[in-house]
Protein backbone atom coordinates (compact mmCIF):
# COMPACT_ATOMS: atom_id res chain seq x y z
CA UNK A 1 0.00 0.00 0.00
CA UNK A 2 1.34 3.22 -1.11
CA UNK A 3 0.30 5.46 1.80
CA UNK A 4 1.37 6.31 5.50
CA UNK A 5 -0.95 3.58 6.84
CA UNK A 6 1.51 1.32 7.92
CA UNK A 7 3.68 3.96 9.62
CA UNK A 8 0.91 5.02 11.99
CA UNK A 9 0.90 3.55 15.19
CA UNK A 10 -2.43 2.80 17.04
CA UNK A 11 -3.40 0.92 19.86
CA UNK A 12 -5.97 -1.65 18.95
CA UNK A 13 -5.70 -3.86 22.84
CA UNK A 14 -8.23 -2.18 24.78
CA UNK A 15 -10.82 -1.54 21.85
CA UNK A 16 -9.92 -5.19 20.56
CA UNK A 17 -10.48 -6.34 24.14
CA UNK A 18 -13.61 -4.74 25.31
CA UNK A 19 -15.31 -5.43 22.13
CA UNK A 20 -14.41 -9.30 22.08
CA UNK A 21 -15.42 -9.45 25.78
CA UNK A 22 -18.94 -8.29 25.02
CA UNK A 23 -19.13 -10.30 22.13
CA UNK A 24 -17.99 -13.42 23.85
CA UNK A 25 -20.83 -12.75 26.64
CA UNK A 26 -23.49 -12.17 23.73
CA UNK A 27 -22.40 -15.51 22.02
CA UNK A 28 -22.58 -17.01 25.74
CA UNK A 29 -26.30 -15.63 26.77
CA UNK A 30 -27.59 -17.19 23.54
CA UNK A 31 -26.18 -20.25 23.21
CA UNK A 32 -26.71 -21.39 27.14
CA UNK A 33 -30.17 -19.32 27.14
CA UNK A 34 -32.20 -22.32 28.31
CA UNK A 35 -30.05 -22.84 31.50
CA UNK A 36 -28.65 -19.08 32.74
CA UNK A 37 -32.28 -17.38 32.16
CA UNK A 38 -33.87 -17.14 35.94
CA UNK A 39 -36.96 -17.17 34.43
CA UNK A 40 -39.08 -18.58 31.37
CA UNK A 41 -39.10 -15.68 28.59
CA UNK A 42 -42.77 -16.70 27.68
CA UNK A 43 -44.30 -17.38 31.45
CA UNK A 44 -46.65 -14.56 32.14
CA UNK A 45 -48.11 -12.98 35.51
CA UNK A 46 -50.35 -10.49 35.83
CA UNK A 47 -50.00 -9.92 39.33
CA UNK A 48 -46.35 -9.36 38.65
CA UNK A 49 -46.89 -6.96 35.55
CA UNK A 50 -44.53 -3.90 35.18
CA UNK A 51 -42.27 -4.70 38.38
CA UNK A 52 -39.02 -1.97 38.22
CA UNK A 53 -35.68 -3.58 38.19
CA UNK A 54 -34.02 -5.31 41.36
CA UNK A 55 -32.01 -1.48 42.22
CA UNK A 56 -35.62 0.19 42.94
CA UNK A 57 -38.65 0.35 45.16
CA UNK A 58 -41.17 -2.01 44.63
CA UNK A 59 -38.82 -5.04 43.17
CA UNK A 60 -39.41 -8.37 43.31
CA UNK A 61 -36.36 -10.81 44.45
CA UNK A 62 -35.34 -12.72 41.20
CA UNK A 63 -36.56 -10.35 38.70
CA UNK A 64 -33.17 -8.83 38.03
CA UNK A 65 -34.20 -5.99 35.23
CA UNK A 66 -38.04 -5.88 36.52
CA UNK A 67 -40.98 -7.22 34.59
CA UNK A 68 -43.25 -5.94 31.32
CA UNK A 69 -46.86 -5.37 31.74
CA UNK A 70 -47.45 -9.17 30.89
CA UNK A 71 -44.86 -9.82 34.10
CA UNK A 72 -42.38 -11.26 32.02
CA UNK A 73 -38.96 -11.11 33.02
CA UNK A 74 -36.94 -8.25 31.34
CA UNK A 75 -33.70 -10.24 31.97
CA UNK A 76 -34.84 -13.57 30.62
CA UNK A 77 -36.76 -12.04 27.15
CA UNK A 78 -33.01 -10.20 26.48
CA UNK A 79 -31.20 -13.71 27.03
CA UNK A 80 -33.51 -15.56 24.91
CA UNK A 81 -33.67 -12.60 22.36
CA UNK A 82 -29.75 -12.99 21.68
CA UNK A 83 -30.54 -16.08 19.96
CA UNK A 84 -32.36 -14.66 17.58
CA UNK A 85 -29.99 -11.57 16.90
CA UNK A 86 -26.87 -13.82 16.89
CA UNK A 87 -28.74 -16.59 13.93
CA UNK A 88 -29.34 -13.18 12.15
CA UNK A 89 -25.76 -11.04 12.61
CA UNK A 90 -23.60 -14.67 11.87
CA UNK A 91 -25.81 -15.84 8.67
CA UNK A 92 -27.51 -12.92 7.27
CA UNK A 93 -24.32 -11.22 7.49
CA UNK A 94 -22.00 -13.71 6.08
CA UNK A 95 -24.36 -14.10 3.32
CA UNK A 96 -24.57 -10.48 2.71
CA UNK A 97 -20.90 -10.45 2.54
CA UNK A 98 -20.43 -13.05 0.14
CA UNK A 99 -22.80 -12.06 -2.35
CA UNK A 100 -21.64 -8.49 -2.19
CA UNK A 101 -17.80 -9.15 -2.27
CA UNK A 102 -18.01 -11.58 -4.66
CA UNK A 103 -20.37 -9.08 -7.13
CA UNK A 104 -17.45 -6.42 -6.11
CA UNK A 105 -14.38 -8.30 -6.66
CA UNK A 106 -15.74 -9.26 -10.22
CA UNK A 107 -17.08 -6.11 -11.05
CA UNK A 108 -14.05 -4.43 -10.37
CA UNK A 109 -11.46 -6.70 -11.72
CA UNK A 110 -12.84 -7.90 -14.89
CA UNK A 111 -14.51 -5.05 -15.91
CA UNK A 112 -16.36 -4.83 -19.34
CA UNK A 113 -19.85 -5.66 -19.44
CA UNK A 114 -19.87 -7.83 -15.81
CA UNK A 115 -19.40 -4.32 -14.20
CA UNK A 116 -21.63 -2.41 -16.45
CA UNK A 117 -24.23 -5.02 -15.41
CA UNK A 118 -23.40 -4.93 -11.50
CA UNK A 119 -23.08 -1.06 -11.32
CA UNK A 120 -26.15 -0.48 -12.89
CA UNK A 121 -27.61 -3.00 -10.64
CA UNK A 122 -26.45 -1.21 -7.41
CA UNK A 123 -27.43 2.10 -8.39
CA UNK A 124 -30.86 0.80 -9.03
CA UNK A 125 -30.81 -0.75 -5.76
CA UNK A 126 -29.90 1.79 -3.44
CA UNK A 127 -32.12 4.40 -4.84
CA UNK A 128 -34.94 1.87 -3.33
CA UNK A 129 -35.56 3.07 0.72
CA UNK A 130 -34.12 0.16 2.23
CA UNK A 131 -36.94 0.50 5.16
CA UNK A 132 -40.02 -0.11 2.76
CA UNK A 133 -38.03 -2.66 0.39
CA UNK A 134 -37.76 -4.69 3.83
CA UNK A 135 -41.68 -4.40 4.53
CA UNK A 136 -42.18 -4.69 1.06
CA UNK A 137 -39.91 -8.34 1.10
CA UNK A 138 -41.20 -9.15 3.83
CA UNK A 139 -45.04 -8.58 2.95
CA UNK A 140 -43.87 -10.49 0.04
CA UNK A 141 -41.82 -13.71 1.71
CA UNK A 142 -43.83 -14.21 4.76
CA UNK A 143 -42.93 -13.12 8.23
CA UNK A 144 -40.00 -15.81 9.83
CA UNK A 145 -36.85 -16.17 10.47
CA UNK A 146 -35.38 -17.32 7.08
CA UNK A 147 -37.41 -14.02 5.18
CA UNK A 148 -35.38 -11.74 7.67
CA UNK A 149 -32.08 -13.28 6.62
CA UNK A 150 -33.25 -12.98 2.93
CA UNK A 151 -34.42 -9.54 3.22
CA UNK A 152 -31.48 -8.45 4.78
CA UNK A 153 -29.11 -10.07 2.11
CA UNK A 154 -31.14 -8.85 -0.66
CA UNK A 155 -30.92 -4.96 0.67
CA UNK A 156 -27.31 -4.95 2.13
CA UNK A 157 -25.52 -6.82 -0.80
CA UNK A 158 -24.77 -3.38 -2.35
CA UNK A 159 -22.88 -1.82 0.72
CA UNK A 160 -19.81 -4.21 0.15
CA UNK A 161 -20.42 -4.09 -3.74
CA UNK A 162 -19.50 -1.23 -4.03
CA UNK A 163 -16.85 -0.76 -1.38
CA UNK A 164 -14.85 -3.84 -2.57
CA UNK A 165 -15.13 -3.00 -6.18
CA UNK A 166 -13.56 0.18 -5.90
CA UNK A 167 -10.95 -0.75 -3.53
CA UNK A 168 -10.26 -4.27 -6.09
CA UNK A 169 -10.62 -1.68 -9.19
CA UNK A 170 -7.46 -0.05 -7.02
CA UNK A 171 -5.70 -2.87 -6.31
CA UNK A 172 -5.81 -4.10 -9.89
CA UNK A 173 -3.53 -1.14 -10.83
CA UNK A 174 -0.67 -2.22 -8.58
CA UNK A 175 2.34 -3.34 -10.65
CA UNK A 176 2.31 -6.67 -8.24
CA UNK A 177 -0.79 -8.04 -10.49
CA UNK A 178 1.10 -7.00 -13.41
CA UNK A 179 3.85 -9.12 -11.95
CA UNK A 180 1.61 -12.08 -11.34
CA UNK A 181 0.76 -11.62 -15.22
CA UNK A 182 4.01 -12.13 -15.72
CA UNK A 183 4.35 -14.64 -13.74
CA UNK A 184 1.45 -16.49 -15.93
CA UNK A 185 -0.81 -16.40 -13.42
CA UNK A 186 -4.47 -16.94 -14.82
CA UNK A 187 -6.76 -13.85 -14.28
CA UNK A 188 -8.88 -15.85 -11.39
CA UNK A 189 -5.53 -17.01 -9.81
CA UNK A 190 -4.44 -13.64 -10.08
CA UNK A 191 -7.80 -12.58 -8.38
CA UNK A 192 -7.72 -15.10 -5.78
CA UNK A 193 -4.39 -15.28 -4.51
CA UNK A 194 -3.30 -11.96 -5.29
CA UNK A 195 -5.83 -9.18 -4.95
CA UNK A 196 -8.25 -10.53 -2.24
CA UNK A 197 -5.85 -10.67 0.35
CA UNK A 198 -5.36 -6.93 -0.02
CA UNK A 199 -9.05 -6.68 -0.07
CA UNK A 200 -9.81 -8.79 2.69
CA UNK A 201 -8.78 -6.44 5.68
CA UNK A 202 -12.06 -4.16 4.05
CA UNK A 203 -13.98 -7.01 3.50
CA UNK A 204 -13.38 -8.35 7.21
CA UNK A 205 -14.02 -4.41 9.10
CA UNK A 206 -16.87 -4.48 6.31
CA UNK A 207 -18.10 -7.85 7.64
CA UNK A 208 -18.35 -7.02 11.54
CA UNK A 209 -20.16 -3.72 10.50
CA UNK A 210 -22.53 -5.65 8.47
CA UNK A 211 -23.44 -8.21 11.10
CA UNK A 212 -23.88 -5.16 13.56
CA UNK A 213 -27.02 -3.46 10.91
CA UNK A 214 -28.07 -7.05 10.54
CA UNK A 215 -28.76 -6.88 14.23
CA UNK A 216 -30.28 -3.53 13.91
CA UNK A 217 -32.66 -4.19 10.91
CA UNK A 218 -34.09 -7.31 12.44
CA UNK A 219 -34.60 -4.97 15.88
CA UNK A 220 -36.66 -2.51 12.88
CA UNK A 221 -38.85 -5.14 11.63
CA UNK A 222 -39.59 -6.59 15.13
CA UNK A 223 -40.71 -3.15 15.57
CA UNK A 224 -43.11 -2.55 12.85
CA UNK A 225 -44.13 -6.48 13.82
CA UNK A 226 -42.82 -7.86 10.42
CA UNK A 227 -40.17 -10.27 12.00
CA UNK A 228 -40.65 -13.01 14.37
CA UNK A 229 -43.90 -14.40 15.46
CA UNK A 230 -44.45 -13.19 18.73
CA UNK A 231 -44.01 -16.38 20.92
CA UNK A 232 -39.84 -16.10 20.32
CA UNK A 233 -38.63 -13.02 22.19
CA UNK A 234 -36.43 -10.26 20.04
CA UNK A 235 -34.52 -7.44 21.26
CA UNK A 236 -36.65 -5.45 18.34
CA UNK A 237 -39.89 -6.86 19.65
CA UNK A 238 -39.24 -5.92 23.15
CA UNK A 239 -38.70 -2.52 22.36
CA UNK A 240 -41.74 -2.02 20.00
CA UNK A 241 -43.69 -3.39 23.48
CA UNK A 242 -41.86 -1.32 26.06
CA UNK A 243 -42.68 2.08 23.47
CA UNK A 244 -46.52 1.97 24.72
CA UNK A 245 -45.49 1.79 28.16
CA UNK A 246 -42.48 4.33 28.44
CA UNK A 247 -44.02 6.38 30.86
CA UNK A 248 -45.00 3.60 33.07
CA UNK A 249 -42.36 1.38 32.86
CA UNK A 250 -39.32 2.58 31.16
CA UNK A 251 -36.94 -0.67 31.64
CA UNK A 252 -38.72 -2.30 29.53
CA UNK A 253 -37.22 -0.03 26.44
CA UNK A 254 -34.19 1.08 27.91
CA UNK A 255 -32.55 -2.87 28.71
CA UNK A 256 -33.27 -4.34 25.18
CA UNK A 257 -32.10 -1.24 23.72
CA UNK A 258 -28.53 -1.11 25.86
CA UNK A 259 -28.10 -4.82 24.66
CA UNK A 260 -28.70 -3.98 20.86
CA UNK A 261 -26.35 -0.49 20.97
CA UNK A 262 -23.57 -2.51 22.80
CA UNK A 263 -23.73 -5.48 20.38
CA UNK A 264 -23.33 -3.28 17.23
CA UNK A 265 -21.09 -1.38 18.60
CA UNK A 266 -19.13 -4.27 19.93
CA UNK A 267 -19.17 -5.91 16.63
CA UNK A 268 -17.71 -2.76 14.70
CA UNK A 269 -15.07 -2.10 17.20
CA UNK A 270 -14.25 -5.66 16.57
CA UNK A 271 -13.81 -5.68 13.04
CA UNK A 272 -11.52 -2.62 13.17
CA UNK A 273 -9.29 -4.16 16.03
CA UNK A 274 -9.33 -7.36 14.27
CA UNK A 275 -7.73 -5.72 11.26
CA UNK A 276 -5.41 -3.37 12.84
CA UNK A 277 -3.85 -6.69 14.85
CA UNK A 278 -3.54 -9.18 11.80
CA UNK A 279 -2.79 -6.87 9.26
CA UNK A 280 0.59 -7.40 8.03
CA UNK A 281 0.91 -4.31 6.22
CA UNK A 282 -0.63 -2.01 9.70
CA UNK A 283 1.18 -4.44 12.66
CA UNK B 1 16.81 -22.33 -30.94
CA UNK B 2 16.56 -19.68 -32.73
CA UNK B 3 20.01 -17.04 -32.69
CA UNK B 4 18.10 -13.74 -31.73
CA UNK B 5 15.55 -14.47 -28.76
CA UNK B 6 13.93 -11.12 -29.93
CA UNK B 7 13.73 -9.64 -33.22
CA UNK B 8 11.29 -7.17 -33.40
CA UNK B 9 10.18 -5.64 -36.86
CA UNK B 10 8.42 -2.20 -37.30
CA UNK B 11 7.10 -2.50 -34.17
CA UNK B 12 4.15 0.24 -33.20
CA UNK B 13 1.81 0.85 -30.60
CA UNK B 14 -0.97 3.69 -30.28
CA UNK B 15 -3.20 4.24 -27.48
CA UNK B 16 -6.08 6.57 -27.51
CA UNK B 17 -5.86 10.17 -27.14
CA UNK B 18 -8.34 11.16 -24.36
CA UNK B 19 -6.85 14.85 -24.28
CA UNK B 20 -7.85 15.28 -27.88
CA UNK B 21 -11.33 13.23 -27.07
CA UNK B 22 -14.59 14.72 -29.25
CA UNK B 23 -17.74 15.00 -27.31
CA UNK B 24 -18.81 11.87 -29.13
CA UNK B 25 -17.26 9.42 -31.42
CA UNK B 26 -13.68 8.01 -30.54
CA UNK B 27 -10.97 9.92 -29.64
CA UNK B 28 -7.85 9.97 -31.79
CA UNK B 29 -5.21 7.70 -31.99
CA UNK B 30 -1.66 8.72 -30.47
CA UNK B 31 1.42 6.60 -31.81
CA UNK B 32 3.70 5.67 -28.65
CA UNK B 33 5.62 3.95 -31.04
CA UNK B 34 6.12 4.37 -34.54
CA UNK B 35 7.58 1.71 -36.53
CA UNK B 36 10.80 0.48 -34.12
CA UNK B 37 12.84 -2.99 -35.53
CA UNK B 38 15.52 -3.97 -33.76
CA UNK B 39 17.07 -7.82 -32.82
CA UNK B 40 18.43 -8.73 -28.87
CA UNK B 41 21.09 -11.87 -29.94
CA UNK B 42 20.57 -14.73 -27.30
CA UNK B 43 22.99 -13.45 -24.41
CA UNK B 44 23.63 -9.95 -25.08
CA UNK B 45 22.72 -7.39 -22.79
CA UNK B 46 20.45 -4.61 -24.42
CA UNK B 47 20.45 -1.58 -22.79
CA UNK B 48 17.42 0.88 -23.66
CA UNK B 49 17.65 4.49 -23.31
CA UNK B 50 15.87 7.69 -23.84
CA UNK B 51 14.39 10.69 -21.83
CA UNK B 52 11.47 11.20 -20.13
CA UNK B 53 8.03 10.17 -22.52
CA UNK B 54 10.39 8.67 -25.55
CA UNK B 55 8.42 5.46 -24.98
CA UNK B 56 10.80 3.12 -23.73
CA UNK B 57 8.43 1.34 -21.34
CA UNK B 58 5.95 1.07 -23.64
CA UNK B 59 8.28 -0.74 -25.34
CA UNK B 60 9.41 -2.93 -22.46
CA UNK B 61 5.75 -3.43 -21.35
CA UNK B 62 5.31 -4.56 -24.97
CA UNK B 63 7.72 -6.73 -25.00
CA UNK B 64 6.92 -8.90 -22.14
CA UNK B 65 3.33 -8.72 -23.86
CA UNK B 66 1.82 -6.56 -20.91
CA UNK B 67 0.67 -4.35 -23.71
CA UNK B 68 -0.44 -5.77 -26.96
CA UNK B 69 0.99 -3.94 -30.20
CA UNK B 70 -1.24 -2.53 -32.45
CA UNK B 71 1.22 -3.43 -35.65
CA UNK B 72 4.09 -5.06 -36.37
CA UNK B 73 6.09 -8.43 -35.77
CA UNK B 74 7.56 -9.49 -32.72
CA UNK B 75 9.40 -12.94 -32.90
CA UNK B 76 10.74 -14.17 -29.43
CA UNK B 77 12.75 -17.62 -30.24
CA UNK B 78 11.15 -17.45 -33.25
CA UNK B 79 7.81 -17.29 -32.53
CA UNK B 80 5.73 -14.18 -33.66
CA UNK B 81 4.10 -13.48 -30.17
CA UNK B 82 2.67 -9.96 -30.99
CA UNK B 83 -0.83 -11.05 -31.07
CA UNK B 84 -1.03 -14.02 -29.09
CA UNK B 85 -3.55 -14.28 -26.43
CA UNK B 86 -3.26 -14.12 -22.83
CA UNK B 87 -3.87 -18.27 -22.59
CA UNK B 88 -1.69 -18.51 -25.93
CA UNK B 89 1.21 -16.65 -24.09
CA UNK B 90 0.86 -18.83 -21.24
CA UNK B 91 3.50 -21.79 -21.67
CA UNK B 92 6.07 -19.13 -22.74
CA UNK B 93 5.63 -16.52 -19.55
CA UNK B 94 8.08 -18.39 -17.65
CA UNK B 95 11.00 -18.03 -20.34
CA UNK B 96 9.65 -14.26 -20.31
CA UNK B 97 10.53 -12.71 -17.16
CA UNK B 98 10.01 -8.78 -15.89
CA UNK B 99 11.83 -6.72 -12.57
CA UNK B 100 9.61 -3.84 -12.17
CA UNK B 101 10.88 0.00 -11.21
CA UNK B 102 9.00 0.32 -8.50
CA UNK B 103 9.41 -2.77 -6.06
CA UNK B 104 7.11 -1.53 -3.06
CA UNK B 105 3.99 -1.74 -5.78
CA UNK B 106 5.27 -4.85 -7.72
CA UNK B 107 5.61 -6.73 -4.93
CA UNK B 108 1.97 -7.83 -2.90
CA UNK B 109 2.02 -5.80 0.24
CA UNK B 110 0.42 -8.72 2.27
CA UNK B 111 2.24 -11.77 1.31
CA UNK B 112 5.66 -12.57 2.64
CA UNK B 113 8.90 -12.61 0.34
CA UNK B 114 9.13 -16.51 0.25
CA UNK B 115 5.25 -16.77 -0.92
CA UNK B 116 5.86 -13.80 -3.31
CA UNK B 117 8.87 -16.12 -4.83
CA UNK B 118 7.20 -19.37 -4.56
CA UNK B 119 3.91 -18.56 -6.30
CA UNK B 120 4.95 -18.28 -10.24
CA UNK B 121 6.87 -21.85 -9.13
CA UNK B 122 3.92 -23.44 -7.78
CA UNK B 123 5.83 -24.06 -5.05
CA UNK B 124 5.55 -24.49 -1.29
CA UNK B 125 7.13 -21.74 0.88
CA UNK B 126 9.80 -24.26 2.24
CA UNK B 127 10.69 -25.61 -0.81
CA UNK B 128 14.58 -25.14 -1.41
CA UNK B 129 14.69 -23.15 -4.34
CA UNK B 130 13.32 -20.08 -2.79
CA UNK B 131 16.44 -20.04 -0.34
CA UNK B 132 18.70 -20.67 -2.97
CA UNK B 133 16.65 -17.87 -5.04
CA UNK B 134 17.38 -15.41 -2.21
CA UNK B 135 20.70 -15.99 -0.97
CA UNK B 136 21.74 -15.73 -5.55
CA UNK B 137 20.60 -12.36 -5.09
CA UNK B 138 22.28 -11.86 -1.62
CA UNK B 139 19.81 -12.39 0.52
CA UNK B 140 19.97 -14.47 3.96
CA UNK B 141 17.14 -17.40 3.46
CA UNK B 142 15.00 -16.47 6.45
CA UNK B 143 14.15 -13.22 4.64
CA UNK B 144 11.16 -15.13 3.35
CA UNK B 145 9.19 -14.97 6.05
CA UNK B 146 9.05 -10.92 5.89
CA UNK B 147 6.82 -8.97 4.46
CA UNK B 148 8.01 -6.57 1.79
CA UNK B 149 7.60 -3.40 3.90
CA UNK B 150 9.97 -4.84 6.55
CA UNK B 151 12.40 -4.88 3.86
CA UNK B 152 15.11 -1.18 2.53
CA UNK B 153 14.50 -0.04 -0.81
CA UNK B 154 17.92 -2.14 -1.91
CA UNK B 155 16.55 -5.55 -0.29
CA UNK B 156 13.21 -5.29 -1.76
CA UNK B 157 14.54 -4.63 -5.41
CA UNK B 158 16.50 -8.00 -4.88
CA UNK B 159 13.33 -9.64 -4.24
CA UNK B 160 11.91 -8.73 -7.59
CA UNK B 161 15.33 -10.12 -9.00
CA UNK B 162 15.27 -13.47 -6.95
CA UNK B 163 11.22 -13.63 -7.84
CA UNK B 164 12.32 -13.50 -12.00
CA UNK B 165 15.26 -15.34 -11.82
CA UNK B 166 14.10 -18.16 -9.36
CA UNK B 167 12.04 -19.48 -12.91
CA UNK B 168 15.00 -19.58 -14.76
CA UNK B 169 13.95 -17.67 -17.68
CA UNK B 170 15.99 -17.04 -20.76
CA UNK B 171 14.73 -13.22 -21.42
CA UNK B 172 14.48 -10.47 -18.50
CA UNK B 173 13.36 -7.30 -19.31
CA UNK B 174 14.87 -4.44 -16.41
CA UNK B 175 13.14 -1.60 -16.54
CA UNK B 176 14.62 1.22 -14.84
CA UNK B 177 15.47 -1.13 -11.47
CA UNK B 178 18.14 1.48 -9.69
CA UNK B 179 16.60 4.48 -10.40
CA UNK B 180 14.07 4.27 -7.19
CA UNK B 181 17.29 3.47 -5.09
CA UNK B 182 20.44 5.46 -3.28
CA UNK B 183 23.71 5.63 -5.22
CA UNK B 184 25.40 2.66 -3.18
CA UNK B 185 22.27 0.44 -3.45
CA UNK B 186 21.96 0.84 -6.73
CA UNK B 187 25.99 0.02 -7.47
CA UNK B 188 25.29 -3.06 -5.76
CA UNK B 189 21.92 -4.16 -7.58
CA UNK B 190 24.10 -3.35 -11.11
CA UNK B 191 26.86 -5.82 -9.43
CA UNK B 192 24.45 -8.36 -9.27
CA UNK B 193 22.35 -8.19 -12.03
CA UNK B 194 26.27 -8.20 -13.71
CA UNK B 195 27.24 -11.30 -12.32
CA UNK B 196 23.86 -13.15 -12.25
CA UNK B 197 23.74 -12.56 -16.42
CA UNK B 198 27.25 -14.35 -16.33
CA UNK B 199 26.28 -16.99 -14.30
CA UNK B 200 22.81 -17.98 -15.54
CA UNK B 201 23.60 -16.83 -19.43
CA UNK B 202 20.78 -14.70 -19.45
CA UNK B 203 19.58 -12.30 -22.28
CA UNK B 204 18.77 -8.71 -20.78
CA UNK B 205 16.97 -5.92 -21.94
CA UNK B 206 17.91 -2.87 -19.51
CA UNK B 207 15.91 0.31 -19.92
CA UNK B 208 17.03 3.08 -18.45
CA UNK B 209 17.31 7.09 -18.83
CA UNK B 210 20.91 7.13 -17.35
CA UNK B 211 23.82 6.44 -19.32
CA UNK B 212 26.44 6.27 -17.07
CA UNK B 213 24.47 3.24 -15.63
CA UNK B 214 23.86 1.75 -19.35
CA UNK B 215 27.22 1.81 -19.81
CA UNK B 216 28.33 -0.44 -16.98
CA UNK B 217 26.22 -3.06 -17.87
CA UNK B 218 25.33 -3.28 -21.53
CA UNK B 219 26.84 -4.70 -24.51
CA UNK B 220 24.54 -3.25 -27.44
CA UNK B 221 22.63 0.27 -26.88
CA UNK B 222 19.39 1.52 -28.65
CA UNK B 223 18.33 5.03 -28.02
CA UNK B 224 14.82 6.00 -28.48
CA UNK B 225 13.22 9.35 -28.67
CA UNK B 226 9.49 10.62 -29.70
CA UNK B 227 8.77 6.67 -30.11
CA UNK B 228 11.44 6.24 -33.01
CA UNK B 229 15.01 4.28 -32.66
CA UNK B 230 17.44 7.36 -33.20
CA UNK B 231 20.81 5.38 -32.90
CA UNK B 232 21.45 1.88 -32.49
CA UNK B 233 24.95 0.82 -32.06
CA UNK B 234 27.87 -1.13 -29.82
CA UNK B 235 28.47 0.41 -26.26
CA UNK B 236 31.32 1.21 -26.59
CA UNK B 237 30.71 2.87 -30.02
CA UNK B 238 27.94 4.80 -29.14
CA UNK B 239 29.97 6.58 -26.10
CA UNK B 240 32.78 7.06 -28.34
CA UNK B 241 31.40 8.03 -31.40
CA UNK B 242 27.44 9.14 -30.70
CA UNK B 243 26.02 9.34 -34.29
CA UNK B 244 23.31 11.77 -33.95
CA UNK B 245 22.77 15.42 -31.89
CA UNK B 246 20.19 13.65 -29.60
CA UNK B 247 22.87 11.28 -28.36
CA UNK B 248 25.19 13.63 -27.84
CA UNK B 249 22.79 15.70 -25.72
CA UNK B 250 22.32 12.47 -23.16
CA UNK B 251 25.89 11.85 -23.17
CA UNK B 252 26.38 15.49 -22.26
CA UNK B 253 23.60 15.43 -19.41
CA UNK B 254 26.04 12.80 -17.29
CA UNK B 255 28.30 14.48 -14.69
CA UNK B 256 31.78 13.48 -15.14
CA UNK B 257 34.12 13.53 -12.12
CA UNK B 258 36.59 15.20 -14.94
CA UNK B 259 35.06 17.93 -17.21
CA UNK B 260 38.59 17.93 -19.35
CA UNK B 261 37.86 14.28 -20.11
CA UNK B 262 34.85 13.43 -22.72
CA UNK B 263 34.56 10.16 -21.03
Amino acid sequence: MLDGRGSIRRRAGARLWLSALWLALFVLAALLAPWISPHDPLAQDLMLGRLPPAWMAGAEPGYWLGTDSLGRDVLSRIIHGARIALIVALIAGTATCLLGSTLGLVAGFYRGWADRLISRLVDIWMAFPPVLFAILLIAVLGTGLTSVILAIVIIDWTRFCRVVRAETLNQSKMDYVHSAKVAGFTRLRTLVAEILPNVLPTIIALLTLEMGIAVIVEAILSFVNLSISTDQPTWGGMIAEGRTSIHQAWWVLVFPLIALFFTVLAFAQFGDGLRERFDPVLR
Amino acid sequence: MADNIFEVADLRVDVADMTRKPLFGSAPRLEILKGISFTIPRGAVLGIVGGSGSGKTTLGRTLVRLAEPSGGRMLFDGQDIAHLSDAAMQPLRPRIQMIFQDPLSSLNPRLTVGRTVAAPLNARTNDPRIGQALEHVGLPADFARRYPHELSGGQRQRVGIARAIAMRPEFILADEIVSGLDVSSQAQVLMLLETLVAELGLTLAFISHDLSVIRRLCSRVIVLRAGEIVEDAATEDLFERPQHAYTRELLDAIPTPDPSVRW
